[in-house]
């Protein structure tokens, strides 16, 4: 197990560096560069001489493979750089909006799961039934809408009614849990319940494969008690492929969340994301792109690890 | 003679105790101003900001030699100056400056610092970037003679200079602090305005509180106030509907004007006014067949602009036709004017006829062309589409094209398009930043249309050196007419600025311009 860890490890070393090489180039290659945006974007009569004289600044005249030598560099000794729209480190500017990601992640994420699995599980004990149709649909509904659009069906819907809106800055949960949550709840459940759709219908159809296997026919056989057979031995089974889809989500929830954080006016990650590349502030853009390769790479180990867990059959070596 | 001066100033200093005693019966002190802002300052130094994001949140903090005056733009008056004369040849300013006013930290402001600011913008030190540098290019020398005095001499008269020293981006900063840094403001705020700075959290918000000391009696109102960072328009809208935010100060559209208005009714106060921001079709002349004037000016004289500024009001943030300077502005082209110039004129069957007429004398036929346009709906989408039907009813065809802005701002700029959809916006209105569009390439930074024209230089040069304001009313109608004749860059519509707040926010004005009258210095809170 441990050889499997460390050589896992390993193996994200190569996957980082395509996703820098990657990012480093395609940025790059698109028309403009942030110098005329900061400048030019509302009309401002800035010379040419004042523009290099920035492009200089921020080290943008030095040749590409500088640049990119300099930026890894600086990634290895673990210094991200510096924002080139506004001179703050990128470390900084990422960790005063990682808090909130994160939460709105873990509320979205726990959500899911708790309306997902019970729904899930119902719906495939119930098959065909009216009950099973109710929640196919309800899941059905929860994919076919943008969490954004709920997000502004929810912040219309609290206008109209209460002519109230959730708070506009963010508050973290240990100043004020009340404050906190009546900003993060709404945009939790407008993408918990996509995310929760995800998840019922992977469980509904993987829990139907399971209750055809055999180890499940023997149980009833046996005259186990159907509560018993679901909750110990189908519910377990059928988790993998949830625990998949449950991981990756939660990995694009980090930075993933762009229309809905603006939406909410959220200041985390996805709102950054878009700030930064309207922006072409490429060292933003590059640690972002990093840090959410990361979080990806990191919950797929953690998904793979929980594979043994859930599944005693499954040994890494 | 003095005993009747003797008496005009009694009567003006008794109207104007009448109107003080009046104002401080009504006016409340306290409570803390929350507005939204669509953007967010990069840094905090002044001279080298462009966007009203900065100004919003920052000039609270800090105060200008002069500054508009309110109620009565484009006049100017005393910020930190107390009074100020103009030498008869037009190249001495002295300014007095305002008694006992203090930085954030406690030290007096004097001349000193009001040189060392104005020499950091004039000849910036290594490093420190000075966007505006090449407007007070005519400033020769700064002279200090006592604490409370300064006078710039000017290597040659401009009429601008006074509007200059309005300017909202020249920040008085702290001479002791540029000497030990002169990057100091780009991460301190350090002021003598009416708001100690209190926070900036990074993408969410900006924080002031009142500066007890500040130098204006009973001033500031408010204790202080709050800038929320809301770039989602419908998220600002909705905020304002709330009531989180009393107001925005850029501007909205007339959609989420009726909106509001129908939400709030009587709650909230409208306030509009045209623009200091213009759309503008420029031509890349390097390009075939825009190198030929007689294909512009059809161009030009197929837009039928006083009917699409009427219909595109009713959609978008625009209202006005206008020449190169805004309408209603003193030294614009009023519209017995503007109707002289090719493509402003009412009759537009005949225009449209002489279009036709040009396009076929430079042997163009069924001309073809991508249009660059801003991928930002309001107000660009609907110009844009409006422009494309124009050009149809003479047989041309224009392609939309809609890059984001990085892609538009790379193209516009580096002359990659045929034809696009410029815009001119400016802090104040001043022939000498507007017409700054239509002047030859190699002497604007802002002119995408790659000409050289040696009259419209001329033309320039002389309004900005005339001090009479009647001799360059008639300078500047003669630019217009030829600029537009050449038709390099044209404009089609002029923006209209809507302001929409909660009535318990006084003491703010309308102006055409978001970047000025932003200090917060008289605003109050009736509640």
């Amino acid at each position: 197990m441990l050889r499997y860890i460390v050589k896992r490890l390993l193996m994200m070393i190569p996957t980082l560096l395509g996703v820098a090489v990657l990012v480093f180039v395609l940025l790059r290659m698109l028309p403009g560069d942030i110098v005329e945006l900061r400048f030019a974007m509302e009309g401002g009569r800035v010379s040419e001489e004042v523009m290099q004289a920035e492009r200089v600044r921020l080290g943008l005249d030095k040749p590409i493979w500088r640049q990119f030598v300099d930026w890894m560099t600086g990634i290895f000794v673990g210094d991200f750089g510096t924002s080139m729209w506004t001179g703050r480190p990128v470390i900084t500017e990422i960790s005063s909006r990682l808090e909130l990601s994160l939460q709105v992640a873990i509320m979205a994420t726990l959500l899911a799961v708790i309306i997902a699995i019970p729904l899930g599980t119902l719906s495939a004990l119930f098959k065909d039934t009216f009950i099973d149709h109710a929640i196919r649909v309800f899941a059905i509904a929860g994919l076919a809408v943008p969490s954004f659009w709920l997000g502004m069906l929810i912040i219309l819907g609290l206008l109209y009614a209460f002519n109230w809106i959730p708070p506009l800055t963010y508050t973290p949960i240990y100043v004020d849990p009340w404050k906190n949550l009546s900003q993060l709840i709404w945009p939790a459940m407008a993408v918990g319940y996509r995310y929760s759709a995800v998840a019922t219908r992977m469980t509904r159809s993987t829990l139907l494969e399971v209750f055809n296997e055999d180890y499940i026919r023997t149980a009833r056989a046996k005259g186990v008690y159907e509560r018993l057979v679901v909750s110990r031995h189908a519910i377990p089974n059928a988790m993998l492929p949830v625990v998949t889809v449950v991981g990756l989500e939660f990995a694009f929830l980090i930075g993933g969340l762009v229309v809905t954080e603006q939406v909410f006016n959220l200041n985390g990650i996805g709102k950054l994301f878009v700030e930064t590349v309207t922006r072409a502030d490429y060292t933003m853009v590059q640690a972002l792109v990093m840090l959410v390769a990361v979080f990806f790479i990191i919950v797929n180990f953690v998904v793979d690890l929980l594979y043994a867990v859930l599944d005693p059959r499954i040994r890494y070596g | 003679m003095q005993r009747r001066t003797t008496v005009l100033v009694l009567m003006a200093a008794a109207v104007a105790l009448a109107a003080g005693t009046d104002s401080a019966l009504a006016q409340k002190r306290g409570g803390i101003l929350k507005f939204a802002v669509s953007a967010e300052p990069p840094d905090y130094d002044c001279h080298a900001a462009t966007s009203f994001a900065f100004i919003h949140p920052v000039r609270p903090h800090y105060n200008t030699l002069l500054k508009f005056d309110e109620p009565n733009y484009p006049k100017v008056k005393g910020d930190l100056a107390r009074s100020w004369e103009v030498s008869p040849d037009g190249l001495t300013y002295t300014f007095r400056l305002k008694p006992n006013v203090k930085f954030h930290d406690g030290t007096p402001m004097t001349s000193a610092d009001v040189k060392a600011s104005y020499e950091r913008i004039v000849n910036p030190p290594p490093g420190v970037r000075s966007i505006r540098k090449a407007a007070y290019e005519d400033i020769a020398s700064i002279e200090t003679p006592d604490p409370l005095t300064v006078v710039f001499k000017l290597k040659a008269r401009n009429a601008s200079m006074l509007t200059n020293f309005a300017s909202p981006w020249d920040c008085i900063y702290s001479a002791a602090k540029l000497k030990a840094d002169p990057k100091f403001p780009e991460k301190n705020v350090l002021g003598t305005g009416p708001f100690k700075f209190v926070e900036h959290a990074a993408g969410s918000h900006w924080v002031g509180e009142r500066f007890a000391d500040y130098f204006e009696k009973d001033r500031p109102y408010l204790d202080g106030f709050r800038a929320i960072f809301i770039t989602n328009t419908a998220a600002r809208v909705n905020a304002l509907q709330a009531g989180e935010v009393l107001t925005e100060f850029r501007g909205h559209s007339p959609a989420d004007r009726d909106k509001l208005k129908a939400a709030l009714g009587d709650k909230i106060e409208v306030m509009e006014s045209p623009w200091v921001c213009s759309l503008i079709v420029t031509f890349n002349t390097e390009k075939k067949p825009f190198d030929d004037a007689r294909v512009r000016r059809a161009l030009s004289l197929a837009v039928d602009r006083w009917r699409g500024a009427e219909g595109l009001s009713k959609v978008a943030l625009v209202r006005h036709v206008g020449g190169a300077l805004r309408p209603g502005y003193e030294l614009a082209a009023t519209e017995a004017d503007l109707v002289k110039y090719p493509g402003f004129g009412k009759d537009i069957n005949a225009a449209r006829a002489e279009a036709r007429k040009l396009l076929e004398q430079a042997g163009v036929k069924d001309l073809k062309f991508k249009f660059l346009n801003r991928n930002i709906p309001m107000p660009y989408t609907p110009v844009g589409v409006f422009l494309i039907n124009e050009w149809r009813q003479i047989g041309v065809t224009a392609e939309h094209e809609q890059p984001e802005t990085r892609a538009y701002m790379a193209n516009l700029r580096g002359g990659n398009y045929e034809a696009g959809l410029d815009f001119n916006c400016d802090a104040v209105d001043d022939p000498n930043l507007q017409l700054a569009k239509f002047i030859s390439a190699d002497k604007s930074p802002i002119n995408y249309g790659r000409y050289k024209d040696a009259k419209l230089d001329d033309l320039y040069e002389k309004q900005k050196r005339e001090l009479d304001a009647k001799k360059r009313y008639a300078l500047l109608r003669e630019f217009e007419q030829h600029a537009f004749t050449q038709a390099y860059t044209v404009p089609i519509v002029w923006w209209h600025r809507i302001i929409v707040n909660w009535k318990q926010m006084k003491g703010w004005h309308m102006s055409p311009s978001h970047y000025i009258n932003q200090d917060l210095q008289d605003v109050w809170l009736d509640q």
